[in-house]
């Protein structure tokens, strides 16, 4: 019985491991291992450091890399700062059909791919788009305007595209808290931004650390927004790793870069981690 | 008599949701001091009361007073009234002390003075040592003592209770009934507790309000409900109590007869404020306590002039509140009788026909409003 229960056990289990051995760690290894080489000659690879150093000697790379990082940070900390609201109306202000239906309207822009809404932005954006074309005609400017391929842009789409993965974990962790506390704190004396401090937020740690940890992964990652959005100046790491890998066809840079940018937002999630004083565990679990 | 002074007064309060009336014309003085509750059945309103008085919600009419002053615009934060809340609401993500400092601390109060106020709150529940400890390190009647500690720490004219023992198992819930009500004299702030469990609000109480479907149904000390109910619904929703419905026959007095079936008539005393013919209909009860076991058929007694043969269904033992469960035999109604532990019905058996009697002065009429 015991037996039988523990190999029902490892059976369910099996997709699991071999997801992560051949999806995540194998990959990773080969990478590594590609990162770490240097062709000496034709089919002639030796041990080298020196995509790695090519990295910190080409100030293109590294400033990208740093462009990158701060770009995706300010994008989360918009981004939790536009959700928080939204979340805590939709969690704590609205009850019954209004609230999944509003819930409703923040997944419906997901129904479409991400290159379909970036190209909706585009048409919004471009130099003889809506927004252009409607100031144009509202006399407040008098040519036309190219609000695209600049950071303002970029920031907007990245926003766009992540909301939804910061109001599902904010809105999943609000409603957790009861109304009694809220009120309890208004009771004794405390008003909306005392209450927000010490309450509502400390409560929601874990849905806002777990929801700024999705949102940074994928704008980190992001490759087509900063693309289509930022144009060629967009200067995104995940576009060097891409003309590594497919222009240059130099897979032991693009490989370095990969691993680079790995260990950057393992850094960052942890610093994250450590500054909100959150585990991973607490925060996976809201 | 010495004017006394009123610490919450409310003056034809209504609030309505929808078609739905949730207080109905509800007014009402607390003195100063006292342990008031408001007994209720759940979904009568009694929340929405508390609620109003606390800040939460706003009457659609009426005016709410704490000592003289409008409530009326003032919000929760802002009002000398504290409330404890069904489920205690303490803040899980802070210690104790923290959550009994809450209250000081948004009243800017220096820090020095906060530790030794949230000390002295912390001694006088007995819970000193437990400042640095979780919430969740706390047990029921620990956390219970804690929501309390941080509404006095602010000395309010008011504290709320809003069913705060619900969620305590029974022997805990005696033993925190006495605890509060000595609280409250102890401190000597106004304690306004609402509760559907009338042995909490007669046990604490100095006056109970009695509340079905939004509106008062008597206001009185817990032996004026006991024992001179006004209302039908006072008289069987206070206590136990066996009722028959039956229609009157003579009235003399201030007491009527009433005809239940055939063969049974019982007498009692007419509620003063119903205007009672003879023909009416009228709810007769009578508490379990009330009715004695005669044993012997012909020992006829006026005094208990009210007289019945049952037939004993079953014996409920349950230590001091043993009952017996009776079947009268001419309406065939169920009767609950209490059994006191004397040894003396200790002979009773199931099947066994008795008679039992009981004294008019202690069975109340109430007309059936229809």
């Amino acid at each position: 019985m015991k037996a039988q229960s523990r190999l029902f056990f490892y059976l369910l289990l099996t997709p699991f491991f071999l997801w992560l051995l051949l999806l995540v760690i194998l990959p990773h290894i080969d990478m590594l291992g590609i990162a770490l080489r240097e062709q000496t000659a034709p089919r002639q690879y030796a041990f080298s450091f020196s995509n790695f150093s090519e990295f910190f000697k080409e100030p293109l790379y590294w400033r990208t890399f740093l462009r990158t990082a701060i770009m995706s940070i300010v994008a989360t900390a918009l981004t939790l700062l536009i959700a928080f609201p939204v979340s805590y109306y939709i969690a704590k202000m609205l009850r019954g059909r209004s609230k999944s239906l509003l819930f409703l309207l923040c997944l419906i822009p997901f129904w479409v791919s991400e290159l379909v809404r970036t190209y909706g932005w585009m048409i919004l954006l471009r130099e003889t788009g809506v927004i252009s074309n409607a100031l144009q005609w509202l006399g407040l400017v008098s040519g036309p305007v190219e609000l695209l391929y600049n950071d303002a842009a970029i920031m907007v789409g990245l926003v766009y595209t992540s909301m939804l993965f910061m109001v599902v974990p904010l809105v999943t962790v609000l409603e957790s808290l009861s109304d009694d506390i809220i009120e309890a704190s208004y009771d004794l004396g405390g008003n909306m931004w005392t209450t927000m401090k010490n309450i509502v937020i400390p409560h929601a740690m874990p849905g806002i650390v777990s929801g700024c940890i999705i949102v940074f992964m994928m704008t980190l990652g992001n490759y087509l927004t900063p693309n289509l959005l930022g144009g060629k100046d967009s200067l995104w790491f995940t576009e060097q790793i891409y003309t590594q890998f497919i222009t240059r066809f130099n897979w032991e840079l693009g490989s370095a870069f990969g691993i680079l940018l790995l260990l950057l937002s393992s850094l960052i999630v942890w610093l994250g981690l450590k500054l909100t004083k959150q585990t991973l565990t607490s925060t996976m679990a809201s | 008599m010495t004017s006394t002074l009123i610490d919450l007064e409310t003056r034809h309060v209504n609030k309505h949701y929808g078609d739905f009336t949730a207080v109905n014309n509800v007014s009402l003085k607390i003195e100063k001091g006292s342990f008031f509750s408001i007994l209720g059945p759940s979904g009568c309103g009694k929340t929405t009361l508390l609620r109003m008085i606390a800040g939460f919600d706003e009457p659609d009419s009426g005016d709410i007073l704490i000592q003289g002053d409008s409530m009326l615009g003032v919000p929760p934060n802002k009002r000398p009234a504290n409330m404890v809340f069904q489920h205690l609401a303490l803040f899980p993500m802070m210690s104790v002390a923290e959550n009994v400092a809450y209250g000081l601390k948004q009243r800017k109060v220096q820090a020095a003075e906060i530790t030794k106020r949230v000390n002295n709150a912390l001694e006088s529940v007995d819970l000193g040592d437990s400042g640095n400890k979780r919430i969740s390190q706390l047990s029921g009647g620990q956390k219970q003592r804690i929501a309390i500690a941080r509404c006095l720490v602010l000395e309010p004219k008011l504290l709320l209770l809003d069913e705060p023992l619900g969620a305590l198992d029974l022997k805990l819930r005696e033993h925190m009934k006495v605890e509060l009500k000595q609280m409250q004299s102890r401190v000597g702030t106004t304690f306004i507790y609402i509760t559907h469990d009338q042995s909490e609000a007669l046990v604490m109480s100095n006056n109970i309000a009695v509340m079905n479907k939004g509106s008062f149904e008597q206001v009185g000390s817990p032996s004026d409900l006991y024992y001179h109910p006004e209302t039908a619904f006072t008289a069987g929703f206070v206590g136990d109590a066996n009722q028959w419905q039956a229609s009157v026959s003579h009235i003399e007095n201030g007491v009527c007869t009433a005809k239940v079936s055939d063969g049974l008539t019982l007498t009692g005393h007419i509620n003063p404020n119903d205007a009672l013919q003879t023909g009416d209909l009228v709810d007769v009860f009578v508490r379990p306590e009330a009715i004695k076991i005669i044993a012997d058929h012909t020992s006829q007694n006026d005094q208990q002039s009210n007289q019945v043969d049952c037939i004993v269904i079953d014996l409920l033992f349950n230590g001091a509140n043993s009952t017996a469960l009776l079947k009268e035999t001419i309406s065939n109604k169920e009767l609950h009788v209490a059994l006191p532990q004397t040894g003396e019905y200790s002979g009773l058996q199931k099947g066994q026909t008795i008679t039992i009697a009981w004294n008019p002065e202690q069975t109340h009429c109430f007309k059936v409003v229809s």
